[in-house]
């Protein structure tokens, strides 16, 4: 319980200080909209290309602003050296993980929530036919995103050049996740149900992946954070 | 005393290696279907098998560098890494080759192939990750943690993309493919050869990783005087 209020106070600090400079969040969602709108230019697609191609076109744009996003979340801890105070505190490693993670999620969730719409005016598609299942499939790879991304961002939190080390690392290891939430998402905008054969191998396959990365992440946060 | 074993091996490895090519160049006979390409099996499996064992290799390493704190157990974990891509290395460029002869074309999406770009990918970003680390303890640490997530993914990567569709052949080892038995000889005869080679590959890496260690802290302490 008392761990539970620890991972709450983390993640409301982070999204309190986030929301009070609003620097990740809008320079995050500024660049989710350039790569939607880049996108219509490069392929100048029909409907029915979009239908194919919208799963993979909506990840790769939360891919590339959550990379903003979580390059942010434990750099902000750099200045007066927060970082070392925050792990010098009773709040345990996990806690600290987990609460950044929560706010990362719920960052990206808002970079999503307005992506979704301005996909639909853009590229003429319906995309709140199925909007429950889609909403689903979305916290579930965007938390398989947050958590990886976090982890990551605490790995590379001190070293040289980590803006470009992190997408680097993230990209690779997040290939299934982007892959089973490109196809789930593909699966629901063209009005397929979720629980046909295909859409529930790629939603246990999601969870799978959530579930073991979660494991490893707060398994490891100790060791990398305080060694 | 190490320096002659190390000598001694590198030159059994390169005998075998010799040996081999004799066998697979000029004793064995074309394949029915597919001519002189399929010799490239013979270099491509055994290169997949001793990267393999070099990724079982630092796993293990970086585990045992948690638990132990040791630096000689990272010394073992970015020698065997090396050595996995450059294993995965050729292993990917002789598919690559047999491909655009077999195939039409020097690559494909499938299962297999994907799988292993991935892992390169992780195993390069492994060494990438370690040169933007300059304290020793903690490149040992957070490399070891990235490690064990590399890992961890191949089978998740590998399970991803099976769903796709596969167009590798099916192994020739195990399950419905056939091989004959004189080939699979040859090819069992230069995974040694190819672990041998990988041995000595990894000793020599690692004395020079312990001697780059050790400058490296002989250059610190100079600074601090």
């Amino acid at each position: 319980m008392i761990f539970l209020r620890h991972v709450l106070t983390v993640a409301n600090k982070d999204l309190r200080s986030e929301f009070r400079t609003k620097e990740a969040i809008n320079s995050s969602f500024s660049f989710a909209l350039v790569i939607l709108l880049l996108f219509s230019f490069a392929f100048d697609p029909t409907e029915e290309m979009t239908r194919e191609f919208s799963g993979g076109l909506l990840w790769i744009a939360f891919a590339f602003a959550g990379a903003l996003l979580l390059n942010r979340s434990f750099v902000r801890e750099l200045p007066n050296d927060c970082l070392d105070a925050l792990i010098a505190s009773p709040v345990p490693a996990a806690a600290l993980f987990l609460g950044k993670s929560l706010a990362n999620l719920i960052l990206l969730l808002l970079v999503e929530a307005v992506s979704f719409p301005v996909f639909g005016v853009f590229y003429n598609q319906r995309w709140t036919q199925q909007f429950w299942p889609l909403l689903l499939v979305a916290i579930l790879g965007t938390w398989g995103f947050t958590v990886v991304g976090t982890m990551f961002s605490a790995l590379t939190v001190n070293i040289r050049l980590r803006e470009v080390m992190l997408p680097l690392l993230v990209y690779t290891t997040l290939l299934p996740c982007l892959m089973a939430s490109m196809q789930l998402t593909t699966l629901l905008l063209a009005g397929e149900p979720l629980t046909s054969v295909e859409g529930l191998v790629w939603l246990r396959f999601l969870i799978a992946f959530d579930v073991i990365f979660s494991t490893l992440a707060v398994a490891f946060v100790e060791t990398v954070l305080i060694g | 005393m190490r320096s002659k074993l190390l000598y001694a091996c590198g030159l059994l490895a390169a005998l075998l290696l010799v040996r081999n090519l004799y066998v697979v160049l000029l004793q064995l006979p074309d394949d029915a279907d597919q001519g002189a390409v399929y010799r490239i099996i013979f270099y491509h499996v055994p290169s997949w098998f001793t990267a393999g064992m070099a990724v079982l290799t630092a796993l293990v390493a970086s585990v045992a560098y948690l638990i132990r704190k040791d630096l000689w157990w990272d010394t073992l974990a970015v020698a065997a890494t090396e050595i996995a891509v450059v294993f995965i290395t050729i292993g990917l460029v002789t598919g690559s080759i047999w491909g655009r002869v077999a195939w039409g074309i020097w690559w494909t999406w499938d299962a297999r192939l994907t799988s292993a770009l991935v892992c390169w990918l992780l195993y390069a970003g492994y060494l990438v990750l370690r040169t933007a680390i300059e304290d020793p303890s903690a490149r040992a640490r957070i490399s070891a943690v990235f490690s064990i997530f590399a890992f961890a993914d191949i089978p998740i990567v590998w399970y991803s993309i099976e769903w796709f569709r596969t167009q590798h052949p099916a192994p020739v080892l195990r399950g419905e493919g056939y091989m004959d038995p004189q080939m699979k000889a040859a090819l069992y005869a230069n995974w040694p050869a190819l672990m041998l080679l990988a041995a000595v590959l990894l000793a020599v890496r690692m004395r020079q990783e312990a001697a780059r260690r050790e400058l490296d802290g002989l250059r610190r302490q100079a600074h601090s005087l």
